[in-house]
């Protein structure tokens, strides 16, 4: 029989469970016809107690998702990490005041003076209401936990659960087929997600960010379509769009879950793979995600049209549910027609398609190509062709997170997944169904983003899971068949017969085929793949070994293919016991890894540094230290510049109104604060005076060599600045092509602003003004600030603030110097200079 | 031999020869349908009509209130897939359904048009 398998069993509708024999453990085996009521029964006390075990183990990966990412909380304190977490924090306090009609229509006028923020409309709300909602109902139910503490615990409770989102959606469909190994490739592949560290690493306790909450919404989702597509039915189809709502709430990678569905529909149907399940699962997500994705204000009709341009009316999803109803329509044609009529049909149908088509095609073309960037954004451009960003958005280029990955941060974030993953789409190319063609295509597009952004690694890790989770679940299902089917062998000490396949015996439970069983001993069919010792146990096949099962449609359902006897490879028992031996000797290198990842590389909360010294553990708390120091001994309404950084710490720790934050929607505002600091003293603070700043804020590491500080990110202040304001060049900061900053730097980065506020007074701290971080000493040391006053250094000198000098009073009676007619006629004359639109 | 204008005419009144015998054809397979599946075509087909009517009426008026255009042809749209599923499902020669009761389509059918309406009437502005 050659056709395709058609494995989508229907047999999941309501309540209706599975067959008893296949819920049973990994390496059980079916018991023998003989005694059927006796196995019946065994039978059953067996699944109960494989359907216990699954579900204890199930609890036991949710606390190890949920402590392995308690390392922070340990080793410093529950707090909240990072920069964008504050943002999200200071959002979900707003939120538990001021309930969520306020939180809606939040007009944010702390940030981005004096332009301000629409908060309601440019978040995701998804984390925030999560958060808030989880709060609200502790509260109601008398525990009084703080906004803090929940927003801490938030992202390791949803791991846990996004463990148990991969269980599920592991074991429905891809390894379907695999029908009695389908439990087992979940728990593997749930076991997997719970420690990856490249998950752990957006998700730790205290990394309140918006991909805590997506991952489990974006692999639930898949679930739920995967599902669908198995049953073809429209309450989970239902529960699939309302999943969907929840994942664009959440987070902006959404774009990627309604992008790969319609490739996934595209390629069944190209595929020959069409069925009226495909439509039920994708036709009504259509409508309805399109909808729900319409409701969230940051995405609006964003959801409808690619770009700005009305005309250019249609996105991906759109056009792949109009040529999946063009082919609905000719499937359903062709079931009524007679063939001769259909080919008729198609005839004249094609011939006055292509003219339709054409027509419609060069319209689109047209439009799309009057506009600039041809409807796509910059970001996805950037995603499309890595070298877009750095080109044109310095921005984008400018955030560490969208740089490309490297080869080594591929095994540091998922380890040992990285060539289980190739054993995992081979398993699920065996059969192929359709729910496994989906998983393949979303583990071959989530590499290729993955090598274009270091973010998207997030992305690869669920499939990188469920694909080992597979090929671990197939490889150990092999050897422990082989030993199990050769220990009573071994303990019978009778000698095995080479060419007796018929083993019905009844002191062991055999697989006996249904029907006659057939002599077939091709060793090509079926084999099941052991990655590692294909080659070995190739030339130890013996007949003997061979052993026919019984077809996975049991007595059941009606059997389609009686005729398809799967051949179960059974391999040599000592070399079961050693691969299942190196398999385990790999998952410890595995959980290994996961551990001293989570505990030593991903958990600092970058807000507190520490440091090991011979005297013992310092602790670097500058950060809250100055935002404290700002919130305790500046008014209410003072503005504060900074770089854009540390805009969201600023506003949601020190309480104060700052000019730029990590939102970074505004180039032309971080510009001019960019220019600011690379311009000397009077034009810094004649751009400071009109953004009505109060105080400057300057991160400075030479002390104690950390090395994030702003004298190592003033390239893209100057950079980003240089941009917008032509009269910043960069050249004029450059000695032989690089940033310095001793003896030998240019005069312009001697006397910029962020050189002289970083390094006032540090001459005085060793006699010598030696930069930790850059590795000399500083260029000038003994300077005057004249239009600044440092008003605060903290402890060891990380963060340091100045406060803007009021201008000089008028004296009376004292006349201003006439400008000299010559030297304007001069300054007129040499238009070769750019002038700097601030003087 | 023909010439070539005798050809062309001679095609042409094959192709539409052809045609009036695809149509007779379409339209007696589409007789023998059930009527449950009918009724289901014919609210298909009023739903897709709304819709159209909807269109037309924007190109004239515009499309001012944006969302309002949206929910009203996403849920005209809405309710004929969900109407066509409904369809596929309840259609006794579709073997892959045949396990599924009538009434459980439907539930699952009115469930999904309840969310559908709650969500557009949201959205309505």
């Amino acid at each position: 029989m050659l056709q395709p398998l058609n494995l989508n069993r229907i047999h999941r509708w309501g309540l209706q469970s599975p067959p008893a024999s296949h819920r049973l453990l990994p390496c059980l085996i079916q018991p023998s016809m003989a005694d059927p009521s006796e196995a019946k029964g065994e039978g059953s006390l067996r699944k109960a107690f494989g359907g216990v075990l699954g579900v204890f183990i199930l609890l036991l990966i949710g606390t190890l998702a949920f402590s392995i990412r308690l390392f922070s909380v340990i080793k410093y304190e529950s707090v909240i990490h990072e920069f964008d977490p504050y943002f999200n924090y200071r959002v979900t306090q707003f939120l538990t005041k001021n309930g969520i009609y306020d939180f809606w229509n939040w007009f944010d006028d702390r940030t981005w003076y004096p332009l301000g923020r629409v908060i309601g409309g440019t978040v995701y709300p998804g984390l925030t209401l999560t958060a808030g909602s989880i709060w609200w109902l502790l509260n109601n139910l008398n525990i009084p936990l703080s906004v803090e503490t929940v927003c801490v615990f938030t992202a390791p409770i949803f791991s846990a659960n996004a463990a148990w989102a991969t269980y599920l959606l592991t074991k429905a469909p891809p390894s379907h087929q695999f029908e009695v190994k389908g439990t087992g490739a979940g728990l593997t592949a749930a076991a997997l997600l719970a420690m990856v560290p490249s998950y752990i690493s957006r998700s730790v306790a205290g990394s309140y960010d918006n991909e805590a909450v997506a991952i489990f919404a974006l692999i639930f989702t898949f679930y739920l379509y995967i599902k669908t597509l198995n049953t073809g039915s429209l309450f989970y189809a239902t529960l699939n769009a309302l999943s969907y709502f929840y994942m664009v709430c959440s987070w902006g990678g959404y774009t990627f879950i309604i992008n790969l569905i319609p490739m996934h529909v595209l390629l069944c149907i190209v595929t020959g793979r069409y069925s009226s399940r495909l439509y039920i699962a994708y036709a009504p997500l259509v409508v309805l995600g399109t909808l729900l994705a319409s409701l969230v204000p940051v995405v609006g009709f964003n959801a409808v049209m690619t770009s700005e341009h009305f005309a250019s009316f249609l996105v991906k999803c759109q056009e792949v549910f109009i040529i999946l109803h063009v082919v609905a329509l000719v499937y359903y044609i062709k079931g009524i027609l007679s063939p001769k009529m259909f080919k008729v049909a198609m005839t004249l149908v094609v011939t006055i398609g292509i003219a339709v088509c054409s027509a419609v095609l060069a319209i689109l073309i047209a439009l799309v190509a009057s506009s600039p960037t041809k409807g796509w954004s910059g970001r996805s451009l950037s995603l499309l062709d890595p070298t877009y960003a750095s080109k044109y958005i310095p921005i984008i280029a400018s955030v560490s997170e969208h740089q490309p990955p490297t080869w080594p941060s591929y095994f540091m974030d998922i380890n040992v997944l990285a060539f289980l993953v190739p054993a995992g789409i081979v398993a699920c190319f065996l059969p192929l169904s359709d729910a496994s063609s989906f998983v393949i295509l979303y583990i071959a597009t989530s590499v290729y983003f993955s090598g274009v952004m270091v973010r998207l690694m997030l992305v690869l890790a669920p499939a990188a899971c469920i694909m080992s989770g597979i090929a671990l679940s197939e490889a150990f299902d092999a050897f422990t068949r082989s030993i199990k089917f050769q220990l009573p062998k071994l303990f019978e000490a009778s000698p095995s017969d080479a060419g007796d396949t018929n083993r019905g015996t009844q002191d062991e439970p055999t697989k006996v085929d249904n029907n006659t069983p057939t002599e077939k001993t091709e060793t090509t069919a079926k084999e099941r793949p052991s990655e590692k010792h294909r080659k070995k146990e190739k030339k130890k096949l013996e007949k003997g070994k061979e052993i026919k099962e019984k077809g996975k449609e049991n007595t059941d359902k009606v059997s389609n293919k009686p005729l398809n006897a799967k051949k179960l490879l059974v391999l040599p028992l000592e070399a079961s016991a050693v691969a299942i031996l190196l398999l385990l000797i790999l998952g410890a290198f595995y959980v290994v890894h996961c551990v001293w990842a989570a505990a030593e590389a991903y958990s600092a909360p970058s807000i507190v540094l520490t440091s090991h010294s011979h005297d013992g553990l310092h602790v670097f708390d500058d950060f809250r230290e100055a935002y404290a120091w700002l919130k305790h001994n500046t008014d209410v309404d003072d503005k504060v510049a900074s770089w854009w950084d540390y805009g969201y710490q600023t506003t949601a720790m020190a309480n104060r109104t700052v000019i730029v934050d990590n939102n970074t929607w505004n180039n032309t505002h971080i510009a001019t604060v960019g220019t600011a600091m690379s311009s000397p003293e009077k034009p810094a603070w004649d751009i400071f005076n009109s953004l009505d700043v109060k105080y400057v804020l300057v991160v400075f590491g030479g002390l104690v060599g950390y090395s994030s500080d702003d004298i190592n990110k003033f390239l893209w202040m100057v950079r980003i600045g240089g941009g917008v304001f032509p009269h910043i060049r960069e050249p004029d900061y450059l000695r032989d092509g690089q940033y310095r900053i001793d003896a030998h730097a240019t005069p312009t980065m001697l006397n910029c602003l962020m050189y002289k506020l970083s390094y006032y007074r540090f001459v005085e701290t060793d006699g010598k003004g030696f930069d930790r971080v850059r590795g000399t000493e500083i260029g000038k040391k003994h300077f005057r600030l004249t239009h600044f006053e440092e008003v605060f250094t903290t402890h060891h000198w990380m963060v340091r603030i100045y406060k803007l000098k009021s201008p000089k009073n008028r004296i009376r009676g004292k006349s201003k110097k006439k400008t000299n007619p010559k030297t304007t006629s001069k300054i007129n004359s040499n238009k070769n200079v750019k002038k700097n639109p601030w003087q | 031999m023909l010439t070539f204008r005798e050809l062309e005419f001679k095609m042409a009144k094959s192709s539409t020869s052809d045609a009036q015998a695809l149509f007779r054809s379409l339209r007696s397979a589409y007789a023998a349908t059930p009527t449950n599946l009918k009724i289901i075509d014919l609210y298909v087909v009023y739903a897709i009509t709304t819709a159209v009517i909807q269109v037309v009426y924007m190109g004239i008026v515009g499309s001012f209130p944006f969302n309002s255009f949206l929910a009203g042809v996403l849920s005209c749209v809405g309710t004929a897939v969900l109407a066509v599923c409904l369809r596929i499902q309840v259609n006794k020669e579709n073997k892959e359904f045949k396990d599924l009761p009538p009434e459980r389509a439907f539930a699952d059918f009115v469930l999904c048009n309840l969310v559908l309406h709650l969500v557009v009437i949201n959205f309505l502005g």
